[in-house]
């Protein structure tokens, strides 16, 4: 394998990283607050990408206010999911949350397909994120830039706000000990509520993204890279961001090479996520970047 | 008399936190020993070491000779170690009885095959062990309440179906964490007429967190005080009552 | 209190049984195929139920696995009652590999094979998961749901690829479906009856009491999870040789959905609940399948809409779980004695407005 060719096959695998990591963040900060693997958090990925769609194809906005709108919008549904279905079983056993978030999963994507119909559709792509660089014999596709420093961006402003506010600060504190929490005189769903946002506009920017590098809007879409997100929060260690930027950089690399060293394992690109899921469980279950909580 | 318990200079840090500092103490067979301390003070942790629940950073553990530090929890309990809950630890949607003949799983000599079947050891082992749940339920004047789910119970009945339960696992030591929490005087002092008697009867050692100090001195044979993880007292019950450490300890906010 | 009467209780449970077996010998020889195959889906979703229930409800571990082990237990099953000449005609991609190709056993043998095979594939996911914490069975069932399905569309000479197994003998009659179904529920309540039992719903209560008590929390989890596997593994063989014709495209998440949605209505942990939800879902299932196709009323043509099913049974689990968690059941079971307490206490009470 030559040299242009390996450098190309990173820099895909790069792209399909970040894509994972802006996923996985959510995961990683929504566990680490609420204990709750958020199945429904995968489908906020479809959710942002056909309001996007809408807003340029049927509303002829501009783009970036298409996409901004989407970002607002799916931050607004994932407060709505914890307001309207974790947060009145709260004190639930944990079984009950996580069937409910399975239910709000199914109840995202089977709306979509009612509402919208279940034939995918090609997302517009704006004219800034086609096209390529060439240098020398590689070829960078202009959205991978776009992907990567964007995901740069949005890392760095998240990991700013969990340890530099006072409501990231809370976020933390959250994710040891939520009585303490309330003690310290903290609204705790105020800070609930944030994560969600949070979280759900990486999902929504992920989204987009994802929709423009391949672009089919249909309503599961969100299935798959939110299973594979999640493997990479486990993979950097649950709770923690930057873990989880990794973590979604090591899958996204792990995929894209492993396909292109062996172009016969093509066909198991999917149960790549899996396997390492279940190397990562019995060697180092709490990820390279886990720390040691208190259960 | 045999020692069953012997801890040696245990420690247990989470974090930056020093919960248990260097903890010695012994527990022998037919012994009442408590462990007392202000709030915070490391003793329930010193439990969860023991039981298995907690890893300890430091320090040796043995059980009858063998070293248990840091073994697994069932294993511990298996080897005779019981206990009950501060903050009660019940089966809440299981029935009393069912509570208790839980504990007795590990004496179960089936098979789950032949569980399915239901045959051979299977009748037998289960009357014998519903037989022996109803018995301790009795001793601890449960016995009508047998088809009560566990969280209908009141506080106190809850506390007493935890020591049946601890007992059922047959075991040589039992570490209870404030039995008499949320008693009322008369039943504190049934209960200690309780564990004086299981003591004369059964010989086995038990050792015990509480706050009611009338409880604690009435009961204990000996007593370790321990504050923010360190050991400051130990001794029979008049030697704590007129330590000035232990005075200090308890009073010295003021 | 309701008496326990052990040989009274044996007495009507036989009783009851044979009335079962009266009524499906005569569904058997007058009902229509399509009332059959209803009945048919009934006792299949009945043994996925209960043992799905045992993981879940049971032992209180939340897991996904079931499209994943019917999978497994269809294709397994469907590879070994195919004879060699039929494997040589309908592996046209790839001819299926050797000794696979060779072997050919009985149908119930097949089944025996797939729940074991299953219960393997259980016990190996049990050990990376259930030596962590159980909150990751979730997505790692979920995942090996994904992975069955790709694996099955690429190991082409073992399940034949995206083409899957067509063809198979339609084993699966009324005697077999509930002859299994009776089987599996005995088992279940059982199991549930014994210490291993009492061990399993002492870990969904309280794990750390429970491992305090000297229970192997580790252990208990394995046996549930690998003891529900085996009965999902021989429910996929019998719909296997139901529906006779099996693809990976057939064994999606849907299923499980649909069976989580059946434990969580009937009371997740009731037995009893697990199987009159089993029921009455397969069946309202089937009558809302009118939703999605089109239909005429007075004149008025209404499209079908695919996906409407499937949101009100994704309303249904939110509105139970947030609503009315018990479900039909709670945890509570059937017994003899609670139903006769209730018929005595009518008959007073009857007579006594009188």
């Amino acid at each position: 394998m030559d040299l242009s060719f390996a450098t190309q096959q990173v820099i895909y695998g790069l792209t399909l990283g970040c894509l994972y990591g802006l996923l996985a963040i959510g995961y990683t900060m929504v566990y680490g607050v609420l204990r709750l693997i958020n199945f429904a958090h995968g489908d906020l990925l479809m959710v942002s990408a056909y309001v996007a769609f809408f807003g340029i194809i049927i509303f002829s906005l501009p783009w970036p206010v298409a996409f901004l709108g989407a970002a607002i919008f799916t931050a607004v549904i994932g407060i709505l999911i914890d307001r309207g279905a974790y947060k009145p079983i709260r004190k639930s056993p944990r079984i009950s949350a996580l069937i409910t978030a399975i239910g709000v999963s199914f109840l995202l994507e089977n709306l979509a397909l009612v509402l919208i119909g279940g034939r995918p559709k090609s997302f517009p792509i704006p004219t800034l994120f086609n096209g390529s660089l060439s240098i020398g014999e590689l070829k960078v596709p202009v959205l991978s830039l776009w992907i990567l420093s964007l995901t740069l961006v949005l890392l760095v402003i998240v990991i700013g706000i969990v340890h530099k506010t006072r409501i990231g600060m809370a976020m933390r504190a959250l994710s040891r000990d939520i009585e303490t929490v309330s003690l310290m005189g903290i609204d705790e769903n105020r800070v609930i509520s944030f994560t969600f946002a949070l979280g759900s506009i990486l999902a929504a920017f992920g989204g987009v993204m994802w929709c423009m590098r391949y672009p089919a809007v249909e309503p599961f879409m969100g299935v798959i890279p939110g299973l594979k997100a999640f493997v990479a929060a486990v993979l950097g260690g649950i709770g923690n961001v930057t873990g989880a930027a990794i973590g979604g950089l090591i899958l996204g690399l792990a995929e894209v090479l492993i396909v292109a060293i062996q172009p016969d394992w093509s066909g198991y690109r999917d149960a790549i996520a899996f396997c390492i899921m279940i190397v990562i469980l019995l060697t180092r279950p709490r990820g390279i970047m886990g720390e040691n909580l208190p259960d | 008399m045999i020692n069953l318990l012997n801890i040696q200079e245990l420690a247990v840090h989470f974090g930056g936190l020093c919960a248990v500092n260097s903890l010695n103490l012994r527990i022998n067979s037919s012994e009442i020993v408590g462990l007392i301390g202000p709030n915070g003070a490391g003793k329930t942790t010193a439990f969860n070491v023991i039981t298995g629940i907690i890893r300890p950073t430091k320090g040796k553990i043995t059980f009858l000779g063998r070293e248990i530090t840091g073994k697994p929890a069932p294993v511990i309990a298996r080897s005779g170690i019981a206990r009950t809950f501060q903050n009660i630890r019940l089966y809440d949607d299981l029935s009393v009885i069912e509570n208790v003949m839980v504990a007795a799983h590990s004496s179960v000599s089936y098979s789950f095959a032949e569980a399915i079947l239901g045959f051979g050891r299977f009748t037998r082992d289960e009357a014998r062990i519903r037989k022996r749940s109803q018995e301790l339920l009795d001793l601890m004047g449960l016995g009508h309440l047998t088809r009560e789910k566990a969280n209908s119970l009141p506080y106190g009945s809850q506390r007493k179906l935890e020591i049946a339960r601890a007992l059922a696992l047959e075991p040589k030591l039992v570490l209870l964490d404030e039995p008499v929490a949320g008693m009322n005087p008369t039943e504190t002092s049934d209960f200690a007429k309780f564990i004086i008697k299981l003591r004369q009867d059964t010989s086995i050692g038990i050792g015990l967190i509480d706050h009611d100090m009338s409880f604690v001195m009435n009961v204990c044979d000996k007593i370790k005080v321990i504050d923010h993880g360190i050991e400051i007292a130990w001794g029979v019950p008049h030697e704590i009552r007129n330590n000035k450490k232990v005075i200090k300890a308890y009073l010295g906010e003021n | 209190m309701p008496d326990e009467n052990p040989k009274r209780d044996k007495f009507l449970t036989f009783i009851s049984l044979s009335f079962l077996l009266c009524f499906l010998w005569y569904a058997d020889n007058h009902f229509s195929n399509y009332t059959l195959r209803i009945l048919n889906n009934i006792a299949i979703f009945i043994i996925l139920a209960v043992s799905y229930n045992l993981i879940n409800g049971i032992t209180g571990q939340f897991s996904l696995e079931p499209n994943a082990f019917l999978a497994v237990g269809a294709y397994t099953s469907a590879i070994f009652t195919l004879s060699p000449e039929e494997k040589l005609r309908s592996f046209i991609i790839e001819p299926m590999a050797w000794p696979l190709s060779e072997i050919s056993l009985s149908f119930p043998a097949s089944l025996v094979v797939a729940g074991v095979v299953t219960a393997f594939m259980a016990l190996l996911m049990a050990i990376p998961v259930f030596r962590v914490r159980g909150d990751y069975l979730a997505i790692v069932t979920l995942g090996f749901g994904e992975v069955i399905q790709v694996v099955a569309n690429n190991i082409v000479s073992v399940t034949n690829g995206p083409l899957g197994i067509k063809g198979l003998a339609p084993h699966t009659n009324i005697w077999w479906s509930w002859g299994i179904c009776i089987f599996t529920v005995l088992c279940v309540v059982r199991l549930v009856n014994s210490s291993y039992g009492r061990a399993m719903k002492a870990v969904r209560e309280d794990e750390t009491a429970a491992m305090a008590m000297g229970i192997n929390a580790f252990r208990i989890k394995t046996l549930a999870f690998t003891f529900s596997a085996f009965f999902e593994g021989v429910a996929g063989g019998l719909l296997a040789h139901l529906i006779t014709t099996i693809s990976p495209s057939l064994f999606t998440f849907l299923l499980t959905f649909n069976l989580l949605i059946i434990i969580v209505v009937g009371g997740l942990g009731s037995t009893t609940g697990a199987i009159i939800s089993a029921v009455l879902i397969t069946w309202g299932g089937e009558a809302l399948r009118l939703v999605e196709e089109p239909i005429s009323v007075l004149g008025f043509e209404y499209e079908g809409i695919p996906g409407m099913r499937m949101v009100l049974f994704s309303l249904i689990l939110i509105f139970v779980m947030l609503f009315a968690r018990s479900g039909l059941m709670g945890r509570n079971e059937f017994r003899w004695a609670i139903l006769i307490n209730w018929l005595k206490r009518r008959k007073t009470s009857e007579a006594k407005n009188q």
